[in-house]
């Protein structure tokens, strides 16, 4: 049987990818460019008994999710810049207390309000470092509809096998664009679930180590009587000021990304094996680079480029390598040089990191990272 | 036979954190006969709070508990009770927590009218924090940060949440501890957004600051101000200056939020 195809915008498919991975629960608040998601859940979720809320406002809606999912369900939010900056403690809150949550968040112009339309790829740095305290950090940065769809199944998977929230980030072209998808079969892409204690009610401590780095989580209402806070917190849930635990707690929660770095990233390296030219780049602007790295092919410029698909944790020991036979990295983005920056650190200054940088809400053409490379002595 | 508290405490978390004199315990003893009482299961009853004091209180309970970030109560509880409408929700926190950085949250759950039970501990300041005044602060009451007289006039938390469309709206004081566990019980029985407003005292950070010389001074206060709502009236206009009315004040019918989402979910399906 023919599989079942589309054409579909980058927020639709987000939200179909959502359904996909068992998601039946929504809040949110509205706010340009991502509010299909909202309108999608909205119609979809309650045909499957699924719950959709529309809240008072961003933390609002932040706050339900993480509600929702300590009764054992699936959550997602969808927001932009000025929605994600609100969100931004309950999110440190989801991190301390462990808590599967997806956040989807189309990047536009900012700070502030900016320009709510225009396409932005300025909320990267904002993922890793907008709520306060050392926390882990999953950002997924996809580049087209198919690739947003597929990116949200990963993103509840990694969200509930890690026990934290994970961010999807396309940037506002991706999330509008329309493009031809292929729907995924039941079953075709893996569905992970969180997993649930086996222990008895009376022995269950939500935070409890023995059993490694990721504890099972209990659903409330399953019998499981447990405290969830977002003070420091010992193995069974309660607030502790002990410097050992509190110390041993905080690197076990940061460790579980890290630690898992190789099954979070993903990249895609297109010519880069014999490149003198690295473009990094991500969302909508890799597509540009790819068409670039294919014109300064032709024209017998040795191009490659390397297409971060996780922006977080970022894949910095693979670049260092590269940097060690490369004459120049070049960094299109629509900032003002958040990847450009991440790259400098970690390639030890065996190559220059030129930028191609644009906040003026129009996107990088492959026109300007032809011309970036031909600056490349 | 005394009233066995010890069931509904969880092993080794007391003693609670809570000063001298403070009325939060005999609030949580009044919010434990009041679960004994409706016969609540504990395993399917969600004890929600924010910051401060008060929202300290669900750590003590035997309950699913959830103490979350400051003001964010009720919107993290919302989540639960949409997710899982079987679980019995109560949400408790203090004035400021409630009112101030939680007052969007407060006003639309009243709004959405969802089958959950809000105590709010009203000791009229932020003590947790210091006693820096809170809006439900006297005018012209002594504060960390009011040092020459609070210039914010206060809120009335109860007609707060009768205005924003709580369906059942509640108040007593720490003093009248007999009367908090009946109002809670009623509240939770209640189908809707329930508040129970307990006026309370907070001797270290607000008593000390406006001549309350001693606990019992303050618990005397709140005797002297409370005028059960029948008696109120009873009253005129000018003997009921400076008081404040107990029991139940509101109580109405109206559709709850999570029956007619399910409603909405039949409708989804069959129109499928």
């Amino acid at each position: 049987m023919a599989k079942k195809v589309a054409f579909l915008q980058g927020n639709e498919a987000a939200a179909q990818g959502a359904l996909y991975a068992g998601c039946k629960f929504f809040a949110g608040y509205p706010i340009t460019p991502s509010t299909e998601v909202a309108e999608v859940m909205s119609a979809e979720l309650p045909k499957i008994g699924g719950k959709f809320i529309q809240m008072e406002d961003e933390i609002g809606a932040m706050a339900a999710i993480l509600g929702a999912s300590l009764t054992g369900t699936k959550v997602l939010t969808s927001t932009s810049g000025p929605g994600l900056s609100l969100k931004q403690e309950l999110i440190g809150y989801g991190c301390i207390a462990e808590i599967p949550a997806v956040i989807f968040n189309v990047m536009r112009g900012g700070p502030s309000t900016g320009m709510p339309t225009g396409p932005s790829q300025s909320d990267v740095m904002c993922a890793k470092w907008g709520t306060h305290g050392d926390h882990p950090a999953i950002c997924l940065v996809p580049a087209s509809v198919q690739e947003t769809y597929e990116e949200m199944v990963r993103a509840f998977n990694l969200a509930e096998k890690y026990r934290t929230p994970v961010m999807v980030m396309p940037d506002e072209i991706v999330a509008h664009m329309r493009e031809r998808i292929v729907f995924p079969e039941p079953g075709e892409l893996e569905v992970i679930n969180r997993t649930a204690p086996t222990v008895p009610p009376e022995q269950y401590k939500p935070y409890d180590t023995s059993f490694g780095d990721v504890p099972p989580l209990a659903a409330y209402g399953s019998g499981y009587k447990y405290h969830v806070t977002g003070l420091n917190k010992m193995q069974d849930g309660f607030p502790t000021t002990k410097a050992e635990i509190v110390q041993a707690e905080e690197e076990r929660q940061v460790r579980k990304v890290e630690a898992n770095k190789a099954d979070i990233m993903k990249w895609e390296e297109y010519l880069v094996d014999d490149a003198d030219i690295v473009v990094v780049a991500y969302g909508s602007t890799s597509r540009s680079a790819r068409f670039a790295v294919n014109e300064a092919r032709k024209n017998g410029l040795k191009a490659g480029l390397f297409r971060l698909q996780t922006f977080w944790p970022f894949p910095e020991e693979r670049l260092l390598e590269i940097s060690k036979k490369v004459k120049a990295f070049i960094t299109p983005e629509m900032n003002l040089g958040m990847c450009n920056g991440v790259v400098k650190g970690c390639i030890e200054g065996n190559a220059p990191v030129l930028g191609i940088f644009r906040v003026d809400g129009e996107p990088i053409n492959p026109g300007q990272i032809v011309d970036k490379m031909k600056e490349v002595k | 036979m005394a009233f066995d508290y010890d069931k509904y405490i969880r092993p080794g978390k007391l003693p609670h954190i809570w000063c001298p004199g403070c009325g939060h315990g005999i609030v949580m003893k009044g919010l434990i006969r009041a679960i004994d009482t409706v016969g609540l299961d504990t395993k399917n009853t969600a004890i929600v709070s924010g910051i401060g004091c008060a929202s300290r209180l669900p750590g003590y309970m035997d309950c699913c508990t959830l103490h979350t970030a400051h003001g964010r109560a009720a919107a993290f509880a919302t989540g639960v009770k949409m997710a899982k409408p079987e679980m019995d929700v109560i949400l408790v926190g203090g004035d400021g927590d409630g009112t101030a950085i939680g007052g969007n949250h407060f006003i639309h759950a009243c709004r959405r009218n969802i089958n959950m039970t809000y105590i709010i501990l009203n000791n009229k300041i932020y003590g947790m924090t210091g006693g820096q005044f809170s809006p439900a602060t006297p005018t012209g009451a002594k504060a960390s940060t009011t040092p020459y007289g609070n210039p914010d006039p206060a809120f009335d938390i109860a007609k707060l949440a009768i205005g924003a469309g709580a369906t059942f709206v509640a108040r007593g004081t720490s003093f009248h501890a007999n009367q908090i566990d009946k109002l809670i019980a009623e509240a939770i029985q209640h189908k809707g957004f329930s508040v129970v407003e307990i006026l309370d005292d907070c001797p270290t950070t607000y008593g000390r600051r406006n001549k309350f010389k001693s606990v019992i001074e303050m618990m005397n206060h709140l005797k002297d101000i409370a005028v059960p709502v029948k008696a109120a009236e009873k009253m005129s206009p000018e003997q009921l200056e400076g008081k404040i009315l107990t029991g139940v004040l509101f109580k109405e019918e109206r559709p709850e939020y999570t029956s007619e989402y399910a409603k909405l979910i039949e409708r989804a399906k069959a129109a499928k």
